[in-house]
């Protein structure tokens, strides 16, 4: 069989592929991104033309995978965790509908923060909706699960997730690869009372959805991802479940002995646990993210049955699991022959000299100064460097699309200047519908649409809205004399501070749009030409 | 027999090239991998390290654990220090000794210098100079994979090269011969 080496992205790409894929859709995010950028330069994926164009946000996506599905086909929708908020209305009624063609969501969860706002765990999405869940542990398995849950989508007719976490989705390993199986036959739903949630549908599909959940643990409980081993050797065995990638880290820590459940099917497997539990005195519950199986295991086992894991101290309650604080939970001291370095300071990433959201923020703080009032809500991108030395210019960044609600918010209680800074796909992905709101409210805010023509912070995919935005200002009822473009270069500094000026001092709604192509979507390209 | 590196360096210096050449060889020669990156937003200018395991037997952890690491591959001096809990007193420090300095709190040169030869087993040279000099200035990674070469043990100075040849191949002839040239010098010492 031939073996590639593929990023564990990669290799949910490849395995959706040769599950016989029609379509994927997704919006940029770390860590998912490389599965739809994978899918996108595939020879068999363009020659079998699988949709694999970006969508607008992650909603869009979760809901045109949905109506793929519902044409008989197999979808993929691929987002990073918080993109899961944005799908949540389609996703969780996607299991309330069910599907024809299997559904996979997969949602790459990034625990530590590494190119992100928080922490959640989608799986607590996956119990909330009522679907199976897949955790893959190695790169393999990731290819090899894909298939699977395809199947079992098609079986029991309903959506399934897929969870990973940073450190698989951007890890490399040797994948052996099967044999491509064709696409499904074209074969819409013809049964509108599935997919019509009126009230006395709704009602109906819900009560099949909870009726399957027997089958959906029964499918759990026999599940080859879920298996119980012994470790080492020895009695008074300590009983651990590991979740996904946590398997990995206890084997790594080679303890001594203990029974390890490696579970990566959801929902949790109660007889396995139950027999873990009769086997050993005590659970370690390894888990990357929340501690979502330590708490539903204490409903399995009973309150007086010691469970341990990040609930209880014995693994931090933050911050993604490591070789290090895994071994040091199943009892393995670390040995460090070296401290760490007195000469080494924090290196924080900064915005690249030369782009133009530098000369952006150059031209808003010179004009903020002028304010001592004036507050600047950020957004989601590159841009939010801006919060960073030299600059400091921004006052917030919460989620995708919030500066132009915020600074709407703000102006409505008095902020005055209420500036907003956004990016060009960011304000496509979940600007405009709170710029509709700032129009029809007639809110005293200034927006500036960093516009550099791409999705840069996740590696420069193509942005929804380019060469649109003027019109998407207009059209969504901006004044046309408050739509303002600039470009945003060190010589045009005053006319930049001007518009900023006069803007401000507009009482209404402007968007000011400085646009300049990103240096790094233009280096390549330059360098593919 | 495993080697457990760790690359470092500074967001697009090149140590993802590195990372990609080492995985070539290791799987033309059947070795077993598991290379973690960093992706997103830290390749702005921050810094940026790739944990890689080569071994013969099953690897499990796609992380180092501390104190495990063999080797530290690095594009910079201060970004080879911030490492240090992952090697052992036995364990091989490969660096450019070339800084570069994008923050304002930059430590003093004297003292990560001599903090850096502390370690026991150090091989520092200024690749970029190097690279300037031979006018190769894009190829400085290889430089630093040339002088890493010996120390990776589980594969050979050829294979390596012969990874490079196929992974530049698709840049052209010249690049391919860049880098081989970069490697040699590298491996040679000088």
């Amino acid at each position: 069989m031939e073996k590639k080496l593929l990023l564990g992205d990669e290799a949910i790409a490849l395995g959706a592929i040769n599950a016989g894929l029609s379509g994927v859709y997704a919006y940029p995010g770390t860590p998912s991104t490389e599965i739809t950028e994978f899918i996108q330069g595939n020879a068999l994926a363009l020659e079998r033309g699988v949709h694999s164009r970006w969508c607008t946000n992650e909603k869009t996506a979760m809901e045109a995978a949905l109506g793929m599905s519902y044409a008989g086909k197999r979808a993929l929708v691929c987002m990073k965790h918080v993109g899961m908020n944005v799908c949540a209305d389609a996703f969780v009624n996607s299991a309330v509908t069910g599907v024809n063609g299997g559904l996979i969501v997969l949602a790459a969860d990034d625990p530590s923060m590494h190119s992100s706002q928080n922490e959640q765990d989608s799986r607590f999405y996956g119990k909330f909706a009522m679907i199976p869940i897949f955790e893959p542990s190695t790169q393999q398995e990731a290819y090899d699960m894909v298939s699977d849950a395809f199947d079992l989508s098609e079986r029991l007719k309903l959506p399934v997730l897929m969870r990973v976490v940073t450190r698989l989705a951007h890890s490399r390993a040797a994948v052996a690869i099967s044999e491509p199986k064709e696409e499904n036959a074209f074969s819409p739903d013809n049964d509108r009372t599935h997919w019509v949630l009126l009230p006395a549908n709704a009602r109906r599909q819900y009560l099949s959805l909870v009726e399957k959940q027997t089958e959906i643990e029964q499918a759990s409980e026999e599940s080859s991802y879920n298996q119980i081993s012994n470790l080492g050797e020895g009695t008074g065995k300590l009983g651990v479940i590991a979740c996904g990638i946590a398997y990995n880290y206890v084997r790594e820590a080679r303890p001594t002995n203990a029974e390890v459940l490696k579970l990566s099917q959801y929902p949790m497997p109660v007889d396995k646990i139950r027999q873990l539990a009769s086997d050993c005195s005590s659970i370690l519950v390894v888990e990357d993210g929340q501690p979502v199986v330590e708490e539903l295991v204490r409903t399995v086992v009973g309150a007086d049955y010691p469970i341990e894991g990040r609930l209880t101290g014995k693994l931090p309650r933050t911050g993604e699991l490591n070789p290090d604080n895994v071994a040091k939970a199943l009892g393995k001291e670390p040995s460090a022959a070296f401290a760490a370095a007195e000469n080494v300071v924090g290196r924080p990433p900064a915005l690249c000299q030369g782009c133009g959201h530098r000369d952006v923020y150059n031209a808003l703080n010179k004009v903020a100064a002028e304010y001592p009032d004036a507050r600047i809500f950020g957004d989601i991108g590159c841009y939010t460097l801006g919060a960073l030395p030299p600059f400091r210019s921004i006052d917030s960044c919460v989620d995708m699309g919030a500066s132009i609600t915020m600074a709407k918010g703000a102006a409505d209680a008095g902020v005055y200047p209420a500036i907003a800074v956004i990016g060009d796909s960011t304000f496509t992905h979940s600007g405009m519908t709170g710029l509709l709101d700032a129009v029809n409210d007639k809110a005293n805010i200034t927006i500036i649409i960093s516009d550099n023509l791409t999705t840069a912070m996740t590696g420069g995919q193509d942005s929804a809205g380019t060469n649109k935005f003027e019109a998407i200002c207009l059209g969504l009822g901006v004044e046309p004399a408050h739509v303002r473009v600039v470009v945003p270069l060190p010589k045009n500094m005053e006319e930049i501070t001007n518009t900023i000026r006069e803007e401000i001092n507009y009482k209404g709604v402007s968007v000011i749009i400085p646009r300049r192509e990103c240096l790094r979507t233009l280096a390549r390209k330059s360098r593919n030409k | 027999m495993k080697k457990d590196i760790i690359l470092s360096g500074v967001g697009g210096q090149g140590i993802l090239s590195i990372a990609t050449v080492i995985g070539e060889a290791a799987t033309e020669c059947g070795v077993n991998l598991k290379q973690a990156e960093v992706h997103g937003m830290s390749q702005r200018g921050g810094d940026v390290q790739s944990n890689l395991r080569l071994s013969t037997e099953e690897i499990y952890s796609d992380l180092i654990p501390q104190g495990q690491a063999d080797i530290i591959i690095s594009m910079e001096p201060m970004e080879a220090l911030r490492y240090l809990p992952y090697i052992n007193k036995e364990s091989w420090v490969i660096t450019s000794s070339n800084t570069f300095i994008n923050i304002p709190n930059y430590p003093e040169e004297s003292k990560l210098f001599n903090e850096i030869s502390t370690i026991p087993h150090v091989v520092q040279l200024p690749i970029e100079d190097l690279a300037k000099e031979h006018k190769i200035h894009k190829s400085a990674n290889m430089i630093l994979l040339g002088m890493a070469a010996p120390y990776i043990e589980i594969l050979s100075a050829e294979q390596l090269r012969k990874a490079i040849a196929t992974i530049f191949a698709r840049k052209g002839e010249k690049v391919v011969e860049d880098n081989l040239k970069a490697f040699d010098l590298g491996l040679k010492g000088i």
